[in-house]
């Protein structure tokens, strides 16, 4: 079965904490491929190369470019080009590891000559508003990117992100690390 | 608990400050890609915002911020819409910063991050404005980036 989601899980348990919808002209088909290709993700995903199995259950990674082992999940979703949701585990910080997986889900609506992507990022538990900012942050790099490649051919100049975004990423881990503490 | 809801919507554009600036504060380029309305101020501090659509002015607002290319907030309150007229004005703040590229061959990146804020707590425009900033500022990226606004078909 390619279609549909697992049955395994109960997905009401995540409740949507940062959600980012862009517009890009282009066709779902073309989204869904850059989202789900490695040599694409490379291009717009801070130079991560993506790892799918498109099936209900299937394993999901990111690599880093030096081969760092960077998200691993599984896919709950797979419907293309409408609709993927995976979970999430964020594993290139170590603070990160321990917490239970989010779920990022990618839906893709057809307006005619422009596509509604929206991403949501849905958590099971209540985080600290700093765990949280990493991917407020992140996102809209990652997704502005995405629409730049898909429109123009090329992704955006590439610019110091880890530099402006530290200050946050530091709050992010010290809250993690506190949180795992805690539990 | 704070239950008034604000709203915050980060977008990066391979653009300048300046042209970015243009773009916001230009009535031909505003009517390019938010669908139809011209914006129409001297851009200063205290002075009239006002948003003409086919002719019409649907909004008519006050300048609180302006320190070009950088900063931008006026308040924001519709007028076409009986039903928002009892709804106080809310705020909306423009804030543009500039990343430099990390090679000599790319050019610059704008971060601008559009803050939608001091809403009542029960506001009929939050879920309103909250659908429409995602989409007059995808087609201002597209149109910066391309020269062409995004065609909406709706």
């Amino acid at each position: 079965m390619v279609n549909g989601k697992a049955s395994d899980m109960n997905l009401d348990q995540f409740k949507p904490k940062t959600i980012y919808v862009t517009y890009i002209a282009a066709t779902p088909d073309k989204v869904w491929q850059a989202l789900t290709t490695a040599d694409i993700t490379k291009q717009f995903f801070f130079g991560r190369r993506i790892e799918i199995e498109l099936q209900p259950g299937g394993a999901f990674r990111f690599w880093q470019p030096d081969g760092k082992l960077d998200v691993e999940g599984k896919v709950v979703v797979c419907d293309p080009p409408r609709k993927l949701a995976v979970t999430w585990r964020v594993m290139w910080i170590e603070e990160m590891r321990k917490l239970p997986e989010c779920l990022v889900t990618y839906q893709i609506d057809d307006l005619g000559k422009v596509v509604r992507l929206t991403m949501t990022e849905a958590h099971q538990i209540e985080l600290d508003e700093k765990m949280l900012e990493g991917g407020r942050r992140g996102w809209p790099v990652i997704l502005n990117n995405l629409k730049t490649l898909l429109e123009t051919g090329s992704p955006l100049p590439a610019f110091d992100f880890m530099g402006e975004a530290k200050p946050a990423l530091d709050e992010m881990k010290e809250a993690a690390r506190k949180f795992t503490e805690d539990a | 608990m704070n239950t008034a809801p604000k709203f915050v919507y980060r977008t990066l554009i391979a653009t300048t400050p300046k042209k970015l600036w243009a773009a916001l504060t230009d009535p031909e380029f505003t009517t390019q890609y938010w669908g139809g309305t011209r914006l129409e101020s001297d851009w200063t501090e205290g002075s009239r915002i006002v948003f003409r659509w086919q002719g019409k002015i649907v909004h008519d607002d006050k300048i609180l911020k302006s320190e070009p290319p950088r900063l931008l907030s006026y308040t924001f309150k519709p007028l076409h819409m009986e039903e928002l007229l009892a709804e106080p004005a809310s705020r909306v703040t423009f804030e543009i910063e500039e990343f430099t590229g990390k090679s000599k061959r790319q050019g610059a990146v704008v971060k601008l991050t559009v803050t939608h804020e001091d809403f009542p707590a029960e506001s009929k425009i939050f879920p309103m404005i909250s659908q429409g900033w995602p989409d007059i500022l995808s087609s201002l990226k597209t149109l910066l980036e391309t020269g062409h606004a995004i065609e909406f078909e709706w």
